[in-house]
């Protein structure tokens, strides 16, 4: 300690002080140097985190000046084109947190702003996690935990879009209360339950401000919670590379590498968001004026996340029926209740269905190559294909009249493609992650072409292949082979029936379709006959290089081509370098 | 020329430049003034016969020699001047190419042979007259009763901003931001296309007044939370997000991610 500057003096006492108190220093000595791998996608996570940030700190900010109130008052602020407008309480105080409030507006949308980009974010790390096949076991949990994440962050959307109560988001809470309708037998009721009697009544936007500041974002933050400390108990998946094992963790300590890129990111996070509300329009509520159910202006959409669900709306062909006198709304019914109850139960089942179907009860820390995994990607590509077409439904008087098309015609172009697309996506995707998947065994049998042409005495021309680098061979060995499981038999050796023979015939045809095109990663015995032909290649390719420089011969050929006279091994290489320095 | 560069400095040379320029501003203002007594006597013979002329090559194809109207398009008898003026004043009229609507393009017509052609439509009968200069003055109209009736009687194809909208088969409400108020109160009145007739009856003058003035309002006022994005709402607003702004988050990950290795 003598030889410690006085900041460390300083440091070590404060630890030691904090220490005494709480008995702190345990539990930091062990954490801090805990390591994290790295890559750029891990940081989508992170994304997350710190909109969430920049959203509970502005969204503080906005509490203190909104009002949820939906008593009707007349607008005396400084907006002119509403003066003397009779608007909602909550309408107003947007208002003025716009016009009168200082920095109001520039909250407002980083709020907006920092709001879209938490759940695209999300989006985009569900992706990560989903085609790297990082929610397999042990993470199913934490999977689920991210699925319960995205549409809490749903819900805190859609509610916050609710509050201003202006035009666009009173229709959207019109939309709302159809859908509820919609529900066979409850319907009308729930309806009434949300809105406390008649649409739009004076109840609802105080019970979405209950919801959305206090509700849902209290979910959020103990979610946010459990999931970050499964990360850390469970530690991060890896990519495969040079030295990663399902049983270690290669990267770098928290303490100081990752507390700086990840404060060094919060801040380029809170930065993006600041500027783009500094200098771009969300949400122009005056615009769009105060909310009364006889009013709707086209065009009005929901904001992005939500904008599936008003496509799937928009696509769906008008089905109804009656039965005893009742109207059983399909045409609301089906794509804003049973699409999506569908799409998010299949999305938290699919780590547990995946699993059931393949198998494979193995603990997984080493992240698939999506490559490695043609049908999970193929399912991911058709899902998000899915998804696409219902978002683009949803802007589609958008498209029609910036394209001058028929949004008749556009509706029906998306209800075909809507049905015949995904699985397309999914037979391209699939076919195209099986031809990555030979490429691979070809780079490991032949290695890499490396563009050189050379032609035979005969006359024939020849491409000279060389061996990837080990980091390269590393990332392709990493491949594990899985076959489909085997047929079951009726009855066992002994001639007992098979209870379950049923649900293992249905296992077995999903593995089959899992695994059986899978391309086998060339064997031991395959790789020696090969490196044969690399080195026939090499030694018809050798008279050229007695023309070139050595040196240059080593460099390009990575220590399979050698000049003679050059080393052999890189003992020799050693040996050889060693005595010419001491000559 | 060096004759004249030599003595540009010279001050008889202001004194010209001040006749030239009184020159140039009298006589245009001559000029300006004298055909504003042509376009006050609507309706004059020779503007009806003018009209009547223009109205045989462009128009009758379609609309019938007498104005009667054939398969290919309506009688004009009692169409008014004010809807002639808006179809052609607009490019409008007349058609390039039969389609789902007649969209507005380059005028071909100069606004003197439109009037006559105006002229000519009202002589056949009695219809919307176009409006006078009064009655498209929006100078003390009430900008928040207009922004009201706006998002009543217009918003809902027109768009809350005044964007356009898209509406069956092919037809769509034009963007407003770049109508002149006679252009509006000329549709307001008479009608075209796929939109409603909002007669005196239905929207006063007063009111009309109003709506002029707000969607003068939104043409001119500026966007105070920064760039508008078209105000075409969350649509646009989820493109920007998931090109720009994702694009920079990402790149900022990738350049945090790739400095460790």
């Amino acid at each position: 300690m003598s030889t410690s500057s006085p900041v460390e003096t300083a440091g070590a006492a404060t630890a030691t002080y904090v220490d005494k108190r709480l008995g702190s220093n345990r539990f930091l000595g062990r954490n801090l140097g805990k390591v994290f791998p790295d890559h750029w996608s891990f940081m989508l996570g992170e994304i997350v985190l710190y909109s969430f940030i920049v959203v509970l700190l502005t969204g503080t900010y906005l509490t203190l000046f909104y009002k949820p109130s939906m008593v009707e008052v007349l607008y005396d602020g400084s907006y002119v084109p509403l003066k003397g407008v009779m608007m909602s309480e909550a309408y107003e105080s947007t208002l003025n947190i716009s016009f009168d409030v200082r920095g109001g507006l520039l909250i407002r949308q980083m709020h907006h702003w920092a709001a879209l980009i938490f759940v695209a974010a999300m989006v985009v790390h569900a992706f990560r996690v989903f085609f790297t096949g990082a929610y397999r076991k042990p993470r199913e949990f934490n999977w689920l935990i991210g699925v319960a994440l995205l549409t809490m962050a749903l819900a805190a959307g859609f509610t916050g879009y609710s509050l201003p109560d202006d035009l666009l988001s009173g229709t959207g809470l019109q939309i709302i209360r159809g859908i509820l309708q919609s529900i066979p037998v409850v319907g009308t009721w729930a309806a009434f339950l949300v809105f406390g009697g008649e649409f739009p009544g004076t109840d609802i936007i105080s019970r979405l401000y209950a919801a959305h500041i206090l509700l849902v974002p209290g979910l959020i933050l103990a979610l946010i919670t459990v999931h970050l400390m499964m990360v850390w108990t469970q530690k991060h998946t890896q990519f495969p590379g040079p030295g990663r094992t399902n049983d270690n963790v290669v990267g770098y300590p928290l303490l100081p590498v990752y507390m700086a890129k990840a404060g060094g990111f919060f801040f380029i996070v809170f930065g993006v968001i600041a500027l783009i509300s500094g200098l771009v329009t969300i949400n122009p509520i005056w615009i769009f004026g105060p909310y009364t159910p006889d009013q709707v202006s086209a065009g009005t959409q929901p904001d992005w996340y939500i904008g599936w669900l008003d496509g799937a709306l928009r696509l769906m062909p008008n089905w109804e029926t009656v039965v005893a006198g009742f109207t059983i709304s399909w045409n609301i019914f089906i794509p804003s209740v049973v699409i999506p109850g569908i799409l998010f139960t299949g999305l938290a089942l699919y780590p547990f269905l995946e699993a059931w179907a393949t198998g494979d009860k193995r603990e997984h820390n080493l992240l698939d190559r999506p490559r490695n995994a043609p049908v999970r990607t193929g399912i991911g590509v058709m899902a998000i294909t899915f998804y696409g077409i219902l978002w683009i439904g949803g802007g589609n008087d958008l498209i029609a009249t910036a394209f001058d098309l028929s949004i008749n015609s556009l509706s029906w172009f998306l209800r075909i493609t809507l049905i015949v697309a995904p699985p397309i996506a999914f037979i391209v995707t699939k076919r195209i992650c099986l031809g990555l998947q030979r490429r691979d065994r070809d780079k490991l049998l032949h290695g890499y072409e490396s563009g050189r042409v050379l032609r035979l005495p005969h006359g024939e021309f020849i491409e000279v292949h060389e061996p990837i680098n080990y980091k390269e061979l590393a990332v392709i060995t990493s491949k594990t082979d899985y076959s489909p499981l085997p047929a079951p038999e009726k009855t066992d050796a002994d001639g007992v029936k098979n209870k379950k023979y049923l649900i293992q015939k249905i296992q077995h045809k999903i593995s089959h379709f899992y695994y059986a095109d899978d391309v086998k990663k060339p064997t031991a015995a395959e790789i020696e006959a090969a490196q044969h032909h690399a080195a026939h290649d090499a030694m018809l390719e050798a008279p050229l290089h007695e023309y070139e420089d050595a040196d240059q011969i080593s460099t390009f050929h990575g220590g399979v081509l050698h000049h003679p006279g050059m080393p052999e091994t890189n003992a020799e290489q050693v040996a050889q370098q060693e005595n010419r320095s001491t000559t | 020329m060096k004759f004249l560069a030599a003595r540009r400095r010279n001050p008889i040379v202001a004194l010209g430049l001040l006749l030239f320029a009184l020159v140039v501003v009298g006589g245009g203002y001559a000029v300006v003034t004298e055909t504003q007594p042509a376009t006050a006597a609507m309706g004059s013979q020779t503007q009806v016969e003018d009209g009547e002329r223009l109205y045989l090559e462009g128009c009758s194809s379609c609309h019938g020699l007498q104005a009667e109207g054939t398969g290919n398009g309506p009688t004009l008898i009692g169409a008014g001047a004010a809807a002639v003026h808006f179809q052609v004043a607009t490019g409008r009229m007349p058609l390039a190419a039969p389609g789902a609507q007649a969209p507005a393009k380059e005028v071909i017509y100069t606004e003197s042979e439109i009037e006559a052609m105006s002229a000519y439509v009202a002589s056949l009968a009695p219809g919307p007259a176009i409006p006078s200069a009064e009655q498209i003055d929006f100078a003390d109209a009430d900008v928040a009763e207009g922004g009201v009736l706006f998002r009543i009687n217009c918003a809902q194809c027109h768009q809350a901003a005044g964007q356009g909208g898209a509406l069956t088969q092919g037809k769509y409400a034009p963007s407003l931001m770049e109508s002149t108020p006679q252009e509006i109160y000329e549709a307001m009145i008479t009608g075209p296309e796929n939109m409603p007739i909002f007669a005196d009856s239905t929207l006063q003058v007063e009111e009309k007044q109003a709506i002029l003035a707000y969607i003068n309002e939104l043409q001119e006022a500026p966007s105070p939370g920064g760039l508008a994005l078209g105000r075409l709402g969350p649509v646009a607003e989820g493109l920007f997000l998931w090109t720009a702004v994702f694009a920079a988050l990402i790149a900022a990950a990738v350049w945090i991610g790739i400095k460790a290795r």
